[in-house]
């Protein structure tokens, strides 16, 4: 097609390498810079944990934990993440530190298909450590980036107030 | 509660228990294995330029440039795929006179709504495909264009499909008669146009698929993110020319579905293609801006109703008209045209009276395809039926409890036929007002609007009294000709240690189809649910079925499943008879052992009955064949749908000054007949309830005037988030039908089905002091101010 600039597909076939800490295992990648984190993990590393929903930033099913914060693996390329430590549902799953949420999610049935549940629940983690004892409002306030398209939203609030009192009761996973 | 079936204190007892679904462990632990996740060696991608025209002539396509790029395998039109696969056409017997065109993966030579796939190109990634369709050059020459149904329906106007006349595709009449009359002598008549906004379903996951041809054995797998596998394994079959047993259909954990996933889409007819071409498997998702624009869209409606009322208050009759406008085709294999037909066949169902006349038209647009999506039709039927009660009730002077008290089919009067022609065996709308009535303290409720709306805050209550269409015979589809089955098999297997694997045609979505499967194997053979794995989506290895659909799993997979345990368990204690020297019926099994049916005494585990048979049957008499593998299938018989009813309220609020909406409280009380696993109908519900809540406030599918859809990212597309969703009480009343021995009906439809009515009746209820009204869907705050009279 006239127009269409050629050296831009010589630029998409370049590779940069990226070193990760990855549920904490060193790796290093080959990534085109226009590969977002999200394809990385799911494609490179195989850790199809982390979904993508909308790939901008809008459903939240694409959350991960970078140097210990949430953020969305959809909105960063997966250069910016050079040097970066990350943990993805399965990470968090095997280290425990949120069984609590995970059995509570169990118990309550706070998840049908279950897509959005990885990123329900690195949200929810989240929310946890910045904030002990969230009311239900402030819950449903915090999950507000979270798409859920089968739930009706109210056992995973239910299900994030009841780890949240038994965290702060003590005796919870931290 | 009264379950003669079981009773909650008997071991093994599982039909009317909450337990949590087993497989939702792997989900949370990011172990889910959607068909995005899937990797297959030698696997390629394919992506679809799209048409950026709603209605032109496809000149020439110059794809020379696409084909020379490094990692491209394949660039194919619409002509390299109609080689090899047979066109299909949206239409079923049943619906006398409905037309729809051919349609093939990808069009030959004119495009029929902007975002239609037109080009594929299969390359190494997904990025290469991708860079390779900005190679590609399309001439087209714009045709005029149908966007609105008014202008579907203008004499002399474009139309749509060639060598038509007009752009209808379906025209029915019900008529019970003397309709004109009942209108003539009514007291009170009241009449509203309603109209509904076009949504989709936007589940979380994509459509996801990846066809696997492998052309030495002749064999086509394809794993498809899909709500029915046995119907596309037909399809593939039939419109690619490959036997039957021999393509696979593997539909493993799919991240959302609500009916959008199982109609026939362009991509993935074309990716079945693709991959008969080369000979690799070819993996396609469907990015979200692709969903928007070619997933199927739903509703898209506009009615004007009327209803006849006595003086009293009792409905007499009602006079509806739906238009609907369902883009260029109707979709396959199922058609465009139930959601209308069950619109008008719907409306009014709650009620009691005799004289009813419908008049549906379905009409051709340039837009993508609507069809069936959660609650088909039931929302629209429920919201016009509703509001024209609620109208009503204002005009006669009775509350809206009153007014439904007065008019609904009473408990005692069953069995029923509506003036549409349904028939029902039994419901429960009076209890179910009662209870709506106590559980929503209604009588402080108004009293607190009258105290808020003095001081200027105006509260809006709504309620919505529903029906819902579940356990669907063949006289939904197969009448018409359709190759979907309203039946469903299972295989159940004792194996050698005394566990039970259940292979079942019923497929899982998330709802929880898995646990209640196990719930019901558990309880009625007598073992522990965690011994009873239940298997899944997967042709080649379950039977064939309907699956998932119209809510049908619990009621006809479930009774499929209890069938055949009960049969497999007369198997064993036939062995456990033989081994013991007893009669069977002597014989019974709790917790996984034989025990006396009188004493309970144990007698022997099953495990070693499994044992003795598989692997020391000399031991047994001579002549002996143990059966511990049965297989069992179930179609429904009697009433030709199990309805359920319910009803919903809910509690707003509305911001006069800015137009926004919130949701305070929201209410349902439902009779799904027997229930099978308390937890799950609830989460069903509120699920089902938060889909029709977005509806009525948020969601549409806008579209501009050269059919552009305007706003297909989840950016501009608004769905409810858990912030502006209210708590959902939920209350049950159980009828079960008499049809099956489980007594289960559906309930996945049944929130979805009244939520939006429920919104409409309590935002006019709540601009009342305004005398303001409100009479589309979605109802957004441009809507309201604008009925204000403020914008
Ligand atoms: S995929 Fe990242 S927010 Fe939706
Ligand atoms: S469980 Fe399906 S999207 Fe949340």
């Amino acid at each position: 097609m006239s127009g269409f600039d050629q050296a831009l597909l010589d630029e998409a076939d370049e590779t940069v390498r990226v070193r990760l800490i990855v549920n904490g295992r060193k790796v290093a990648c080959e990534v085109a810079p226009r590969e977002t984190l999200v394809d990385c993990l799911r494609n490179q590393l195989e850790l199809t944990g982390t979904h993508a929903g909308c790939e901008m930033g809008a459903c939240g099913a694409c959350l991960v934990q970078l140097d210990g914060r949430a953020v969305h693996s959809c909105l960063m390329f997966a250069v910016q993440a050079d040097g970066a430590e990350i943990n993805t549902i399965e990470g968090l799953t095997e280290s425990g530190v949120m069984a609590d949420l995970q059995a509570e999610f169990h118990r309550r049935n706070a998840l049908q298909c279950g897509f959005c549940t990885p990123g329900m629940l690195i949200n929810a983690q989240e929310l946890l450590s910045q904030l002990a004892q969230p009311s239900r409002e402030q819950i449903r306030d915090a999950l507000s980036g979270n798409y859920c398209r089968c739930t009706g939203y109210e056992a995973i609030v239910d299900a994030i107030d009841a780890v949240a009192k038994a965290r702060s009761g003590g005796g919870g996973a931290t | 509660m009264s379950a003669p079936l079981t009773s909650l204190d008997r071991p093994n007892s599982y039909i009317g228990r909450s337990v949590p679904r087993p497989n939702a462990k792997r989900l949370l632990a990011g172990r889910g294995r959607y068909i995005s996740d899937l990797k297959l060696p030698r696997m390629l991608h394919a992506a679809f330029l799209r048409s950026p025209h709603a209605h032109a002539r496809i000149v020439v396509i110059k794809t020379g440039e696409a084909r020379a790029l490094e990692g491209v395998h394949l660039v194919a039109t619409g002509a390299d795929l109609a080689e090899i696969c047979t066109p299909w056409v949206g239409t079923l017997d049943h619906f006398k006179g409905m037309t729809s065109s051919p349609q093939l993966p990808l069009p030959l030579d004119r495009v029929v709504w902007a975002g239609q796939a037109v080009v594929a190109v299969v390359a190494e990634s997904r990025a290469i495909a991708e860079d390779a369709l900005e190679l590609i050059e399309v001439d087209y020459e714009d045709l005029p264009l149908v966007v609105d149904i008014d202008a579907a329906r203008q004499a002399g106007g474009p139309v749509i499909n060639p060598g038509t006349a007009n752009n209808v595709c379906f025209r029915s009449q019900l008529d019970s008669g003397a309709v004109d009359d009942a209108f003539a002598n009514a007291a009170h008549v009241v009449e509203e146009e309603l109209s509904f906004g076009r949504h989709t379903a936007v589940t979380l996951e994509p459509r996801a698929i990846v066809a696997d041809y492998d052309p030495s054995a002749g064999m086509l797998t394809v794993h498809h993110a899909t709500q029915t596998p046995y119907q596309f394994q037909d399809l593939y079959s039939r419109h690619y020319g490959i036997p039957e047993a021999r393509v696979r259909v593997i539909a493993t954990d799919i991240g959302g579905s609500f009916g959008m996933k199982l109609h026939v889409y362009h991509e993935d007819m074309a990716v079945v293609g693709l991959s008969i071409l080369l000979g690799r498997p070819v993996k396609y998702v469907a990015d979200r801006i692709e969903s928007f624009v070619s997933d199927i869209h739903a509703r898209d409606h506009r009615v004007r109703a009327r209803m006849a009322l006595d003086a009293k208050g009792e409905i007499l009759a009602m006079d509806v008209v739906d238009l609907t406008a369902i883009g260029a085709f109707s979709t396959y294999p199922r058609t465009s045209v139930v959601e209308g037909n069950q619109v008008i066949r719907l409306i009014g169902g709650p009620y009691r009276f005799k004289n009813y006349r419908a008049t549906l038209e379905v009409l051709f647009q340039n837009k993508v395809q609507t069809s069936q999506y959660r609650a088909v039709g039931h929302p629209i039927a429920c919201a016009v039926t509703e509001r024209l009660v609620d109208m009503a009730a204002s005009k006669v002077g009775l509350d809206p409890f009153a007014i439904r008290a007065l008019n609904v089919i009473a408990d005692d009067a069953y069995p029923q036929t509506s003036p549409t022609g349904y028939r029902f065996e039994a419901l429960s709308h009076q209890v179910c007002l009662k209870r709506l009535h106590q559980m929503m303290n209604y009588d402080a409720l108004r009293a607190e609007q009258a105290d808020l709306r003095k001081r200027g805050v105006y509260r809006g209550i709504g309620i919505a009294t529903f029906i819902e269409i579940t356990n669907p015979s063949p006289a939904f589809y197969g009448v018409g000709g359709a190759r979907i089955s309203s039946q469903d098999g299972a295989i159940l297997s004792l194996t050698p240690s005394g566990e039970v694997r259940c292979m079942i045609s019923v497929t899982e979505q998330g709802q929880g189809t898995e646990a209640i499967i196990s719930q019901i194997v558990a309880d009625q053979l007598g073992v522990a649910q965690e011994h009873v794995k239940v298997v899944t989506g997967d042709t080649e290895v379950t039977p064939h079925g309907g699956a998932t659909w119209a809510c049908r799993g619990a009621g006809i997979g479930g009774e499929t499943a209890l069938q055949a345990t009960r049969a497999l368990k007369r198997n064993i204690l036939e062995i456990a008879a033989l081994i013991l020297q007893e009669q069977p019926s002597a014989l019974d099994i709790i917790d996984g052992q034989v025990v006396d049916a009188t004493t309970r005494n144990q007698r022997l585990p099953i495990s070693e009955i499994a044992r003795i048979a598989y692997f020391r049957s000399d031991t047994l008499p001579p002549g002996t064949q143990a059966q511990l593998t049965v297989s069992h299938h179930f179609a429904p018989q009697g009433y030709p749908f199990a309805f359920t009813n319910g009803i919903q309220g809910c509690v707003l609020e509305v911001d006069v000054e800015t137009g926004f909406i919130k949701l305070l409280m929201h209410y349902v009380v439902e009779d799904c007949g027997r229930i099978i696993n308390p937890m799950l109908v609830d989460e069903q519900l509120r699920g089902g309830v938060v889909q029709g809540l977005g509806a009525a406030l948020f969601e549409e599918c806008r579209y501009g005037d050269t059919g552009q859809l305007m706003n297909g990212s989840l950016a501009d597309y608004l769905v409810p988030m858990s912030v502006e969703m209210p708590d959902i009480e939920i209350a049950h009343v159980e009828t079960p039908t008499a049809d099956t021995a489980l007594g289960a009906k559906g309930v996945g439809e049944a929130g979805t089905a009244a939520a939006s009515a429920c919104v409409l009746n309590a935002v006019n209820d709540a601009l009342a002091p305004f005398g303001a009204t409100i009479n589309s869907i979605p109802i957004t705050p441009t809507i309201v101010l604008k009925a204000l009279k403020r914008f």
